[in-house]
């Protein structure tokens, strides 16, 4: 598990891997923002969890269709699943993998890119700590999406679809508890707790569903 | 070890592949799967393989674990190779050793056998399309499995590496193992059972009256 763990992180730290991708695309969403709003700093550091969460959100979803569709393609997918590890573990580990590369870097741009929105440092501090729970719901659900587009070329877009409607929900509890953070009569705690249950629920959901969905999909 | 075979019948969708195909094969065996293409050579190896779960008939281990899924004693050696480009050759089989369990040969052991013992950090990408194809053969000796399922294994090799390849199928039968091949090429070997897929190919009825 170990090896396939850091095997996961290798390439995807590799050129062609992803890794900054992901934090680039952010960046574009964060970066042009300001410049369509204008310069209102109070407006821009009222929606800035928002938008940092939907750049967060959207740039996660990037690079997941590759997530077994590269296995696939090079018929590793076929070895790792005749192994005796299950593969709703497998789907975990990569899952885990691919988020420790793509999805913790997007964490850890949040203080620069909070600034650009001129968010104050409790708020960049509570848009950090939801991210870092709440992304790694998507990855999880994104794993099943790419499980079921693993077989189409160019499933990217139907991946991006299939997905963004079951992250809604976590994209709103990030947002509410960011803002419960800032604001003072909105409660932080109760929206954060849902964002943790959302994770775990989706991390042992999604790695199951996309196991079963990639043991059917050989052929 | 014994590996029996019965009244197996693959489907691809609504089309039956082949039909009530038997053998039965004990450690030391191989059987040499030939047919027309389309015939379902590979099919049959994927079916053993446990990686086409539309299929009836039966398939056991004799003297093996229980409830130990067939698979698991497997090697799959399909059309692709299962290396990654941008990584070494070691990199790449030191990965399978630890996922698959149970190794084997040491990493520069295996690759000594295949005559590829220079190539130790070099990238996947930069090796010929023979070349890849012995490392992907070199998978197969750094994990220890009984039963070796091989798709065109010497599609992309020349004379002498195939005649290398035939040596380490060989020591595989010698030390108990069991070989099941698809090939359209002699591998070589002696004493093995064969299969003709032709013979077990399910032709579809034609629907005349439909479209006449």
């Amino acid at each position: 598990m170990k090896a396939l763990f850091w095997r996961e992180l290798k390439l995807s730290s590799q050129v062609g891997g992803g890794m900054l991708t992901g934090v680039l695309f952010f960046l574009t969403i964060v970066a042009v923002m300001p410049f369509a709003i204008g310069p209102d700093l109070k407006l821009l550091a009222r929606i800035g969890p928002a938008v940092l969460w939907t750049g967060a959100l959207l740039a996660s979803l990037l690079g997941l269709d590759r997530l077994f569709q590269q296995e696939r393609e090079d018929g590793s997918l076929d070895i790792l699943l005749m192994q005796e590890t299950p593969p709703a573990l497998l789907v975990f580990v990569k899952a885990f993998a691919h988020w420790v590369a793509n999805g913790l870097p997007l964490v850890l741009a949040v203080p620069i890119f909070g600034i650009i929105l001129n968010m104050s440092p409790i708020g960049i501090g509570a848009t950090m700590l939801t991210l870092a729970v709440g992304t790694p719901a998507i990855t999880f659900i994104g794993a099943v999406g790419a499980a079921v587009t693993v077989s189409l070329p160019r499933g990217g877009l139907l991946l991006s679809i299939l997905v963004l409607p079951l992250t809604v929900p976590i994209l709103i509890f990030g947002v509410t508890a960011i803002n419960g953070a800032v604001e003072d009569p909105a409660p932080f705690l109760p929206p954060f707790m849902i964002l943790c249950a959302l994770t775990l629920f989706f991390s042992a959901l999604g790695s199951l569903a996309a196991g079963w969905v990639l043991k059917q999909s050989t052929d | 070890m014994k590996l029996n075979v019965e009244n197996l019948s693959a489907n691809r969708g609504e089309q039956t592949i082949f039909a009530h195909i038997s053998f039965q094969l004990t450690a030391g065996d191989a059987l040499i799967v030939t047919g027309t293409n389309g015939s379902g050579k590979s099919t049959l190896l994927r079916v053993i393989a446990g990686l086409l779960p539309n299929f009836s008939g039966n398939m056991a281990i004799e003297g093996g674990i229980e409830d130990k899924p067939i698979a698991e004693y497997c090697h799959y050696l399909g059309h692709q190779n299962a290396l990654k480009p941008t990584m070494s050759v070691a990199e790449n089989l030191l990965f399978w050793q630890h996922h698959c369990g149970t190794p084997d040969l040491e990493i520069t052991e295996a690759l000594q056998k295949i005559d590829l013992a220079g190539t130790y950090d070099i990238p996947i990408a930069y090796l010929s399309a023979g070349q890849k194809r012995r490392i992907a053969i070199a998978r197969l000796l750094v994990t220890k499995r009984q039963i070796w399922l091989v798709d065109e294994p010497t599609a992309a090799l020349d004379a002498k590496s195939e005649a290398m390849f035939s040596n380490l199928l060989q020591t595989h039968m010698a030390s108990g193992g069991i070989v099941i091949a698809a090939t359209h090429q002699p591998l070589g070997l002696k004493n093995t059972k064969n299969l003709d897929m032709d013979k077990h190919q399910v032709i579809p009825e034609l629907l005349e009256d439909e479209y006449l």
